[in-house]
C-alpha cells in the first residue's frame, strides 16, 4: 500500500465481502438443504440455517448411490490420468527439446493442434473409437490391402479388436490424449541452460540418465502443478464417462452419479423430491477436488497460468 | 535452437511413440472420422455409408431447431463471459490491493474452479427450484411466476448464472496474476505523480490488462461451448421446449439418443470450425500478449 486510504479500504472490504456472498450463497443453500429433513427441505420459503440431519442424509445418500466403489473408481481414473499425463508429457517434451532430428517441428505442431479441439467437440467419433481402439489400424490394413494379403498367405482372418467400453483404460486414455502438459514441460525444458546438458554429457550421461537424474528432480514443481490440474480435470469428467460406462455398478464415477440424482418426474415418480439427499451427494462429490485446490493452491495457480488451460 | 543436443536415436523415437500413437488413435482418427461421417449417410445398425456430399450440412442448417440451438449457445456464451469476467475483474482489482485478509479472499474466490459442472448444475437446480429454493419467496407472493420447467427465458437465465458462477474463478486467477505482475515501481511512480488509487486502476492497471482480457475473452467463449454440457444436463436437461439445447448438448442428443451419427457429425464439424476459428484468434492475441510484457 502506498498511501493511507481508510474510506477506500472499507469500500474494498465491503465489495469483496459482497462478492464472496454471491459466490458462497448457492453452495451454502446446497449445504443447508443437505442438513434438513424431507419435509423441511420442501417447505417454502427456503431454510437458511442448517438443521441437524447432515450425517443422516450423508449416510443415506452414500448408500443410495453406492458411492464406495465409485469413489475407488474415480480415484483410480484420476490417478491414472495424472500419472499417464505427467509421464507422457515429460518424455514427449524431452524428446522434442533435447533431440535434434528432422521433422521435429512437424511433430511439434501435430501435438500442438490437439489443444484446439476438446473432447466434447469430437465426442461421437471418439466414442466409436473407444468401442474398438484398434479400428484405425484395421481400417489401414484393409485399405492398403495388407489384411487381404495376410488372409491369402496365412489363411488367418485379420480382425483386430480392443473394446475399451466399460474399462478403466477406456476412461483414462482419451483424457490423456491432449497436449496440455506437454507444453508446460516444453517451456520448462527450454529454460534449462545448455551448459547443464554439456556438463552431463561430459560426465558420460546418456539422454535417459540426464532425464532421470537431472531433469526430473529439477521439474518437481512442474509435476506438482500438472498433477493438481489433471486431478481436478479427471475427477470432474462427466460426458465421457457417461457414455463409455454403462456398467455403473462396477466402473461408475462419482460425478456421473449426479445425473441420476436430479429430482424430477423420472427419479421421484411424482413423489416429493428428495433434495436433501441430492444435495448431500453433491457435497460429497465436489469435496475432494476442492480440498486439492485449496491445499495445493500455489502449484495449482502456477500450473494453470503456465499451461494456459 | 539448442547447441548441445543429443543425437537422434531409437531412444528419441521410443520416447515420442506413445504420445503420437495415442493422439493418432484418440484425436486424429476420430476427427477424420467425423469429417467422413459428415459427408456420408450411415445406417446406424451397419450396412455401409453412402456419399451424400453436403446433404447433411444442408439438412442441419435448414433445421430451425438447429438455429435456435445456435442462438441460445451464442447468448449463453456472451452472457456467461460478460458476467464472469466483469465479476472476476472487479474482485481481482480489489483483492490486488492486498489489504488484511487478502489470502483468505483469494482462496474463497478460487475454489469454485474445482467444482464439477454437473454439481454446479444440480446445486443451482435446487437454488432455482420453484418449490424449495430462493425463488420460493417470489412464488409465495406471486404463485407460479417462477418455474424453470415452464418458462424458457427463466431456464436460460438459470444456466447463464450457473455457468458464470463456474467461470469466475478461472478468470479471477488470470486477472490477479496479471495485476500482480505489474511492476511496483510503475504504481509508485504513478502515485508520486498524484494519481489516486481509482485513477491508477483506470489509467494504469486496466490498460496493462488488455492482453489478459482478450485472452480470457476467447478462452471463456470457447469453454462455454464445450464446458456447458454438465450444467445443462443436470440443470434443465435441454428443456423446456428445447430452450436450453446448447450445441454440444444437441450433438450428444442427436448422436446418442437419436442415433443420427451423420447429423451429429455435421454439427460437430461446424462446432470444430467455430472452436478452431476462436482458437486461431486466441493465438494471435497470445502472441500479442508475449510482446506486451
Amino acid at each position: 500500500m502506498i498511501e493511507r486510504t481508510p474510506v477506500l479500504n472499507l469500500a474494498t472490504h465491503a465489495i469483496l465481502v459482497f462478492g464472496l456472498v454471491l459466490i458462497l450463497v448457492p453452495i451454502w443453500l446446497a449445504f443447508v438443504a443437505a442438513t434438513l429433513t424431507l419435509q423441511e427441505v420442501n417447505s417454502a420459503p427456503v431454510e437458511v440455517w442448517p438443521g441437524d440431519q447432515l450425517l443422516v442424509n450423508l449416510r443415506e445418500a452414500w448408500a443410495q448411490s453406492a458411492f464406495g466403489q465409485k469413489f475407488v473408481n474415480t480415484l483410480i481414473v484420476a490417478t491414472g490420468v495424472v500419472l499417464g499425463k505427467i509421464t507422457l508429457a515429460c518424455i514427449t517434451a524431452f524428446a522434442l527439446v533435447f533431440f535434434n532430428f528432422r521433422g521435429r517441428m512437424v511433430i511439434f505442431w501435430m501435438i500442438f493442434i490437439t489443444l484446439m479441439l476438446p473432447l466434447e467437440v469430437r465426442i461421437v467419433p471418439t466414442y466409436a473409437v473407444a468401442a474398438n481402439a484398434l479400428m484405425p489400424f484395421q481400417a489401414i490394413l484393409d485399405a492398403t490391402g495388407l489384411s487381404w494379403l495376410i488372409t491369402t498367405l496365412s489363411g488367418i482372418e485379420v480382425a483386430l479388436e480392443w473394446n475399451l467400453l466399460n474399462s478403466y483404460t477406456g476412461l483414462i486414455l482419451p483424457l490423456v490424449a491432449t497436449a496440455t502438459g506437454t507444453f508446460l514441460y516444453r517451456q520448462f525444458f527450454l529454460t534449462i541452460p545448455d551448459e547443464l546438458v554439456e556438463a552431463a554429457r561430459m560426465d558420460g550421461a546418456g539422454p535417459l540418465r540426464f532425464l532421470w537424474d537431472v531433469l526430473i528432480p529439477l521439474s518437481k514443481t512442474n509435476i506438482a502443478a500438472l498433477a493438481t490440474i489433471m486431478f481436478v480435470y479427471a475427477w470432474n469428467q462427466y460426458l465421457w464417462p457417461l457414455l463409455v460406462i454403462t456398467d455403473r455398478a462396477n466402473y461408475g464415477m462419482v460425478v456421473v452419479q449426479l445425473s441420476d440424482l436430479v429430482p424430477d418426474q423420472l427419479t421421484t415418480g411424482g413423489g416429493t423430491p428428495t433434495w436433501q439427499l441430492a444435495m448431500a451427494a453433491t457435497l460429497v462429490v465436489m469435496l475432494p477436488p476442492i480440498l486439492i485446490v485449496i491445499l495445493m493452491q500455489r502449484w495449482f495457480v502456477r500450473g494453470l497460468i503456465n499451461t494456459d488451460k | 535452437m539448442r547447441r548441445a543436443c543429443f543425437k537422434f536415436s531409437w531412444i528419441a523415437a521410443a520416447l515420442l511413440a506413445p504420445q503420437l500413437l495415442i493422439i493418432f488413435v484418440f484425436f486424429y482418427w476420430p476427427s477424420a472420422q467425423a469429417l467422413y461421417w459428415a459427408f456420408t449417410l450411415e445406417q446406424p445398425w451397419g450396412g455401409g455409408n453412402t456419399w451424400v456430399g453436403l446433404e447433411n450440412f444442408r439438412k442441419v442448417l435448414s433445421d430451425p431447431y438447429y438455429w435456435s440451438s445456435v442462438r441460445v449457445s451464442v447468448i449463453y456464451a456472451l452472457a456467461t463471459t460478460v458476467l464472469a469476467m466483469s465479476m472476476a475483474l472487479t474482485l481481482a482489482v480489489f483483492v490486488d490491493r492486498q489489504l488484511a485478509g487478502y489470502r483468505a479472499y483469494r482462496v474463497a474466490i478460487i475454489w469454485p474452479y474445482a467444482v464439477a459442472a454437473p454439481a454446479v448444475g444440480l446445486a443451482f437446480q435446487f437454488v432455482f427450484n420453484p418449490g424449495a429454493g430462493i425463488f420460493s419467496y417470489i412464488n409465495a407472493v406471486a404463485p407460479g411466476w417462477w418455474d424453470l420447467s415452464r418458462y424458457p427465458w427463466q431456464a436460460v437465465t438459470a444456466i447463464v448464472i450457473a455457468g458464470a458462477w463456474k467461470q469466475v474463478a478461472y478468470s479471477f486467477i488470470f486477472f490477479l496474476a496479471a495485476l500482480q505482475s505489474i511492476p511496483r515501481s510503475l504504481t509508485e511512480a504513478a502515485a508520486m505523480d498524484g494519481a489516486r488509487p481509482l485513477r491508477r486502476v483506470l489509467d494504469l492497471q486496466l490498460p496493462l490488462l488488455t492482453p489478459t482480457f482478450f485472452f480470457l475473452l476467447v478462452i471463456n467463449i470457447t469453454d462455454s461451448f464445450t464446458d456447458s454440457f454438465g450444467i445443462v444436463d443436470t440443470l434443465t436437461g435441454g428443456g423446456p421446449f428445447r430452450a436450453t439445447d446448447l450445441m454440444v448438448y444437441r450433438i450428444y442428443a442427436d448422436g446418442f439418443r437419436g442415433f443420427d451419427y451423420s447429423g451429429a457429425a455435421a454439427q460437430s464439424i461446424i462446432l470444430m470450425l467455430l472452436v478452431m476459428a476462436l482458437t486461431f484468434v486466441q493465438f494471435r492475441y497470445v502472441e500479442r500478449r508475449v510482446h506486451y510484457t
